[in-house]
């Protein structure tokens, strides 16, 4: 019974197996883009947690040298006598026969085993580690590259260890690194109680507060989630595609079910058995899904890799790994995909009533009653949108607003465009114009799915593009007034810094020390920066709020300045104060805005910032300069070659550059989102194309040519995108609003006023209908090659 | 082999239940036949659905073979519409998706008692075996609705319901259909019950019933 009730089943598919391909593309696009996002994320995520490994000691604070050189032994020898529990490290690189090798000098006497990674843990130390030649600890893969390499101590491997370092005794890397320093003292448990104070048993050292590959994660988890939004966007669209195709093929086989049902097939047989076809469906395509998503993954990694290296200085390998855990949400979202698209479906089998008379286009005329739940639905969606861009706060609700507002506004275009449509039928004149408008609107059912898909797409395209334009515009201005110097240098050390700052005077119009410390700000990692009193800061600095005489009050060190994202997170506007190391009621005198700057920020007078931070190092500067800036940088570098000397169009095309590849994964989901829609579109037409003969075989018979027909059902897929592009003209910018107003405040900590782009409009109008024009192309040639004997058999009853 | 007693049936319409069978009897013996015919809306086809166990009665019992299907769940209904009876559609009720060989075999074989040489039998005497990889799309009307009496009589069911059997077919077609339909029915020694408006059908049969307003007129 269950062979000869699947057969029956399964021989649908066989018979229209353009469906069957629909639905699996369908599934497999929508899994496509979801599962290429989270291999991304994963990627991402992975990166994150083996530099957290890799970095031994990352996870508590370090002393550097104030000058940014190395560390002597002298200096560690009297750190630890003076009773301060610190541990050296040294990293470089050796160049092996079989390649670069980063090598990392650990001492396993002073550093606690938990800052080490894992595989290290696990080995414990051997006496050898440290005796003779010593032992190069390392990963399995890099044994293996190693394995012919000469000159290098013996290695050993290790599980669960990062590639391409090598872990050895601080002693038998300063051999190979031939150096006889440390770069870096890693504070492993606090000082003595009657340990005398850094500055006095160490006043070359600095110490620096722990930045663990968590903080990392932490600081680029807005851009995974943001990531992760398209990535849901763009699985919705596909699943618009896998609703319609499962629909139609349910709706095509109601007659078989109710048969299957009268000829003693039990009703809980036939739902497993649908239930089990579709998980196969599901399976088979959620693979073909996974796999597609591992190549659209491999072509975005790089450009999130550049993003996060810029934004974030998270490195994230360029290349991708294969999960099994992957594999197994992929699978499993392309399952939970198809059955939220099946659940209406299967319900409507389960509750089949058996011997009412098989209804082959009921689907395809939607009852007032289905109509009117939509537009309640979607008002109703609408009002929660609403109300949470009215009182929500934080990032979950504005993505709850953003899901709101576009389903509902999905959910009420069959409604727009069943109005419009009607009064255009009112307005036409003559017959065919007459029958032209009503007979689109009969088709709106069977293609709402599709336009639905396509609004989101478009509502997508324009509300991300308005942002990032918007952002781009803002940005670029911003850039122009905070890059306001000619020149930035920074010295090698404070000796030179001395002699730089003297040569440079007599050439410069001013020098402005660029000086900073991290410290922690309303209880986060943040900045402190120390500003010259000079007109570049007060006449360019870009404010977007500002008490009175802000200027004299942060020169005078009365005052001080913070940024955009520190005054939202902690609202903190002017007149309100902050705690600052050595300054708990700094009063803030203004807030700037500081675009592409995840961290806090706070920014102090020079004079105030010596005082409270004395120890800060003085390297960086900025130049004024009048005269010609290349020459003034050439004669810098030749005069100091261990100066970094950058020009101010450098950095900006920097940061610009930067600022484009956060973009470009957007835009390049953007895209693929708008083609799935016109997939969605393709399909549903091709699908329609078969059960559009008896409406229009008709008409053909009073005297309509194929070929006309043919242009008629063109015009008409160009008609509905065009009309989908008008109402999701106002979806996208509102979505524009909550990315800008709510989204980005919330996931980055700063607004950007939003901007209209109308020429982009007009582009994406024209793209939209390109693409409606190539969906209908297809179904429109032909039916216009349609043989007359198919239409004929239309009136001989025997369809 | 089939009892029906007392059986009455009602839908729920505007102003409240509207009565379509009001205490119906009738009785018909293994490898006889009846015709049971009546104006439309006289209650045939839902009496018909009753017998088949496709829909349930409000009251009174439907014995087949001394068992009473009124009391059978929904299980036990599908079951007996597998094994016992065979129902021929006025809509024929192909599966298009299936090939005329499979749509001929499908009951038999949902109902586990295929048997090959029957069905070729079937085929033959049906004037189908030159059209067995076709699609249901690709037979004419008479073609189809000979389909759908080989897919019941493959089964082998003590019982065949046919609702208007030749209703959407012409004249000659008709005459056909029915023709074969009788031999093949007479030849498995089923009993078959057939719903019509037409009463040159209904003379065909052994006995004829008439409905009228719910009720069998004697």
């Amino acid at each position: 019974m269950i062979r000869a009730g699947l057969h029956a089943l399964l021989s649908h598919w066989w018979r229209h197996p353009f469906q069957l391909v629909t639905l699996m593309l369908g599934l497999a696009t929508a899994t496509a883009l979801w599962s290429g996002v989270q291999a991304i994320n994963a990627e991402a995520r992975a990166s994150y947690d083996r530099a957290a490994r890799t970095l031994a000691g990352s996870e508590r604070d370090i002393l550097v040298a104030r000058d940014g050189g190395d560390i002597t032994l002298d200096t560690f020898v009297a750190l630890r006598r003076a009773g301060w529990q610190v541990s050296p490290l040294i990293e470089g690189r050796v160049d092996t026969d079989a390649g670069p090798l980063n090598v990392i000098g650990i001492d396993l006497f002073t550093l606690p085993m938990d800052d080490l990674p894992e595989g290290i843990g696990t080995f414990g130390g051997s006496p050898d580690f440290v005796a003779g030649d010593g032992q190069l600890l390392v990963s399995p893969a890099t044994q293996r590259r190693l394995a012919d390499a000469a000159g290098l101590p013996p290695r050993v491997s290790l599980a669960d260890m990062p590639d391409a370092v090598a872990y050895t005794d601080i002693g038998v890397a300063q051999r190979l690194l031939q150096r006889e320093t440390f770069d870096r003292l890693v504070i492993a448990a606090p000082p003595a109680l009657n340990a005398p104070p850094l500055s006095q048993v160490a006043p070359t050292l600095a110490r620096r507060a722990a930045r663990s590959g968590n903080d990392i994660a932490r600081l680029t988890d807005s851009f995974h989630l943001n990531l992760t939004a398209f990535g849901l966007l763009s699985f919705a669209v596909g699943l618009f595609i896998v609703r319609g195709a499962i629909g139609l093929a349910f709706e095509q086989r109601r007659g078989v079910f109710r048969t299957l049902r009268a000829l003693g097939l039990p009703a809980r047989l036939l739902l497993g058995l649908l239930v089990a076809e579709l998980l196969v469906l599901a399976l088979v395509a959620g693979a073909l899904g996974v796999a597609l998503g591992y190549v659209i993954a491999t072509l975005l990694l790089p450009d999130v890799a550049a993003t996060l290296r810029g934004l974030y200085g998270a490195e994230v390998d360029g290349a991708l790994s294969l999960r099994p855990i992957w594999w197994a949400t992929g699978l499993a979202i392309a399952v939970l995909g198809t059955a939220v698209a099946a659940a209406g479906s299967l319900w409507k089998v389960a509750h089949l009533p058996l011997f009412a008379p098989a209804q082959p286009r009921a689907w395809a005329r939607a009852s007032d009653r289905a109509m009117r739940l939509q537009a309640m639905a979607s008002a109703g969606l609408l009002a929660v949108a609403a109300l949470l861009g009215w009182v929500g706060g934080g990032l979950v609700a504005g993505f709850v607003l953003l899901g709101a507002l576009l389903v509902g506004a999905a959910l009420a275009l069959p409604m727009f465009l069943s109005v419009t449509l009607a009064a255009f039928a009112r307005l036409s004149k003559g017959p065919l114009a007459q029958w032209f408008w009503a007979d689109t609107r009969q088709q709106l059912p069977g293609l709402s799915l599709a336009l639905m898909a396509l609004l989101l797409a478009l509502a997508a395209n324009i509300g991300v593009g308005t942002m990032v334009n918007s952002f781009r515009a803002t940005f670029t201005g911003w850039l122009d007034q905070r890059l306001a110097s000619e020149l930035y240098v920074t010295a090698p050390s404070e000796a030179d810094a001395a002699d730089l700052r003297a040569w440079l005077d007599p050439r410069v119009d001013a020098i402005l020390p660029i000086r900073s410390v991290d410290a922690t700000l309303g209880g986060a990692p943040g900045e402190i920066f120390g500003i010259a009193d000079h007109p570049t800061y007060t006449d360019n600095w870009p404010l977007i709020e500002a008490g009175p005489d802000v200027r004299d009050r942060v020169a005078s060190g009365e005052a001080v300045l913070i940024n955009e994202q520190l005054a939202r997170r902690e609202t903190l506007w002017p007149g309100d104060t902050i705690a600052l190391p050595g300054w708990t009621e700094a009063t803030i005198a203004g807030v700037y805005s500081d675009y592409g700057n995840p961290t806090g920020q706070a920014m102090v007078g020079l004079s105030r910032f010596d005082a409270l931070f004395p120890e800060a190092p003085d390297l960086r500067y900025g130049l004024r300069v009048s005269g010609d800036t290349d020459a003034l940088a050439r004669d810098l570098q030749a005069a100091f070659p261990g100066a970094q000397v950058t020009d101010q169009a450098a950095i900006k095309r920097l940061s610009l550059d930067v600022f484009e590849r956060t973009f470009t994964v957007t835009a390049a989901l953007n895209v693929l989102t708008l083609s799935v829609a016109a997939l969605a579109i393709l399909t549903s037409l091709l699908t329609l194309a078969t059960m559009r003969q008896p409406q229009l075989a008709p008409v053909w018979a009073l005297g309509l040519t194929r070929a006309r027909l043919g242009q008629l059902e063109l015009l008409r897929a160009l008609l509905l995108a065009a009309l989908t592009f008008v109402a999701a003209l106002p979806v996208g910018l509102a979505l524009a609003w909550v990315l800008l107003a709510v989204i980005n405040v919330e996931a980055f900590g700063w607004r950007l006023p939003m901007q209209l782009f109308p020429r982009d409009w007009l582009w994406l109008a024209a793209l939209s209908l390109l693409a409606a024009g190539f969906a209908a192309l297809l179904p429109a040639i032909r039916l216009s090659r349609l043989p007359p004997n198919e239409l004929l058999k239309v009136f001989a009853h025997e369809r | 082999m089939l009892k029906v007693e007392k059986l009455k049936k009602s839908f729920a319409g505007a102003d409240g239940p509207v009565p379509v069978l009001r205490g119906v009897d009738l009785s018909l013996e293994a490898g006889h036949t009846l015709a049971l015919t009546g104006d439309s809306g006289s209650g045939k086809s839902t009496l018909l659905h009753l017998i088949g166990g496709l829909d349930t009665a409000d009251s009174g019992h439907i014995l087949l073979d001394g068992t009473d299907i009124t009391t059978m769940d929904d299980r036990a209904r599908a079951k007996l519409r597998r094994n016992s009876i065979g129902v021929i559609f006025q809509q024929f009720n192909l599966i298009p998706s299936l090939d005329l060989a499979a749509n001929i075999a499908f009951q038999a074989r949902l109902a586990g008692t295929y048997d090959a040489d029957w069905t070729d039998e079937l085929t033959r005497r049906l004037g189908l075996a030159d059209h067995r990889t076709k699609y249901p799309e690709q037979l004419s009307g008479g073609q189809q609705q000979r389909v759908a009496i080989g897919r019941t009589l493959a089964a082998r069911p003590r019982l065949v319901l046919a609702d208007e059997p030749t209703g959407n077919l012409d004249e000659t077609s008709g005459a056909e259909v029915l023709s074969l339909m009788l031999d093949l029915v007479g030849d498995t020694g089923a009993a078959l019950l057939v719903v019509t408006h037409s009463r040159d059908l209904a003379s065909k049969m052994e006995r004829q019933l008439h409905l009228r307003q719910g009720v069998i007129e004697r």
